[in-house]
């Protein structure tokens, strides 16, 4: 290649990645990723253990902004024969003018009251995203975000502790927990109406995280079964895909090696889907160290207001919108 | 090899550019992309909080005028290991600021470095920052 188109690429190329330092989940001090141990061989995984402090196997890699595998816009262009992102047409301007969406056969098979559901959120991010001032997503007021969105978009470090009878998942997003029975307990057959109503053991009631047991399948292959949630007021990820009270949803975790964990979700609803659909397929995770220190990621209600005073309506639509 | 280059380094840029807006609480419907603007001012402000922080600033305009500048930042747990922290600034502090302003005029944006007092600088480089995957 001629230099003179070399040196302004190679240029080009380097201010967008320093222009883009403010802006990345780049990697956690302390924190280990597989790019650190290229060439590793690791042990064997251990039987029938979770434990531990996870984060990504690759920096950022949680941090899923087109959400959970969302094609929603995505459609094939006769012209050129490409698949390619329809813009929102009232708001055009949605920053992703020139992305591609690679995997058109995993769109969320909708039914129609799922497609009604989706068109009417309005998220800052993914395909369908709008500005600030005109979104609609829960989470920007700090209300809960809720399960399985927690791992669909910002799956962020988090930590599995592990008892004979349970495993609860300390999530760095949103400052979080989620408790997995593994008594052998059941999953309420009716969540909405829960049978349970011993003296000894208060029922399930509908929740924003759900209500979620698992078992062992073999010895490094964990699943969870989460349903119970209360309501649509929670996404399933950050780029608005509904979510409602009849949604199931099936989490595998496998132990891969000794370092190495890989987290899967289905989800299942039959009000919004038309058949089970796969929304993450085997995130790798990574053990990190014992004692690495966990940030604090809060959400709060008061920071927000105090954010939106100033930034709330950055793109100069008019406050009807609002 | 010189095409295989050219196309390492377009799908390179390709996915740089693709990844900007996917990892900010939202998109970048609202900046002028790529647009670069350096602002000398005085420190009013500096807000630490999740998932945006923000640095507030005035500027003195050529006309006597002042002008209030606020730029956004990611989280401040996204932004820790780039070297800032809820100390970072205080107020009264001289700053020279390099943002992406937003498409209206407004003089508001996106922080993308900013030059302390002591002539250092913020973002520090980040471990890693380009290779560890299309996303980072």
């Amino acid at each position: 290649m001629a230099k003179h188109v070399l040196v302004p690429t190679l240029a080009l190329v380097a201010a967008f990645v320093c222009s883009l330092a403010v802006y990345t989940q780049g990697p956690l001090p302390g924190a280990v990723y597989d790019s650190d141990r290229k060439g590793e061989k690791p042990g064997p995984p251990p039987r029938r253990d979770l434990a531990g402090i996870w984060e990504p196997a690759t920096a950022g890699g949680g941090i899923q902004g087109k959400g959970a595998l969302a094609m929603e816009s995505c459609r094939r262009d006769k012209a050129t024969g490409r698949y390619a992102v329809q813009q929102n047409p009232p708001l055009t301007d949605t920053g992703y003018a020139t992305v591609d969406c690679l995997k058109p056969e995993v769109e969320p098979p909708y039914t129609a009251l799922g497609l009604q559901r989706v068109k009417a959120h309005k998220p800052v991010e993914g395909y369908r995203m709008v500005p600030d001032a005109v979104n609609n997503d829960p989470i920007l007021g700090c209300d809960p975000g809720g399960f399985p969105r927690v791992v669909l978009h910002n799956f962020r470090t988090s930590e599995i502790l592990q008892t004979p009878t349970h495993m609860v998942v300390l999530y760095k997003f949103q400052k979080r927990y989620r408790t997995i029975w593994t008594d052998g307990r059941e999953l309420p057959k009716d969540p909405q109406q829960p049978a349970w109503t011993t003296a000894d053991r208060l029922p399930p009631e509908p929740r924003w995280w759900g209500y979620s047991v698992g078992k062992w399948m073999d010895d490094y292959t964990f699943v969870a079964r989460t349903n119970g949630f209360q309501d649509d007021r929670t996404w399933l990820d950050n780029a608005g895909l509904p979510q409602s009270d009849t949604t199931e949803v099936e989490e595998t975790y496998h132990r891969v090696d000794a370092n190495h964990l890989e987290l899967s979700i289905r989800i299942t609803d039959p009000k919004l889907y038309t058949r089970s659909w796969v929304a993450l397929d085997r995130l790798r995770l990574r053990l990190q160290s014992a004692n690495f220190d966990i940030q604090e990621m809060e959400c709060s209600p008061s920071d927000q207001k105090h954010y939106y005073e100033l930034f709330g309506n950055l793109t100069g639509l008019s406050d009807a919108g609002k | 090899m010189r095409n295989r280059l050219m196309r390492t380094l377009a799908v390179t840029l390709g996915l740089l550019i693709v990844s900007a807006p996917l990892l900010a609480h939202h998109g970048a419907a609202q900046f002028d992309v790529g647009k670069k603007v350096t602002v000398k001012g005085t420190v009013v402000e500096w807000f630490w909080a999740n998932p945006h922080c923000f640095l507030r600033f005035d500027e003195a305009g050529a006309d006597g005028q002042v002008v209030h500048w606020a730029v956004e930042t990611q989280s401040g747990p996204n932004i820790l290991p780039q070297g800032f922290s809820r100390q970072s600034f205080k107020v009264g502090d001289a700053v020279t600021v390099t943002l992406e302003p937003v498409k209206n005029g407004r003089p508001m944006g996106r922080l993308l470095q900013v030059m302390l007092p002591d002539g250092s600088t913020l973002p520090l480089p980040v471990r890693g920052a380009a290779g560890d995957s299309p996303q980072n």
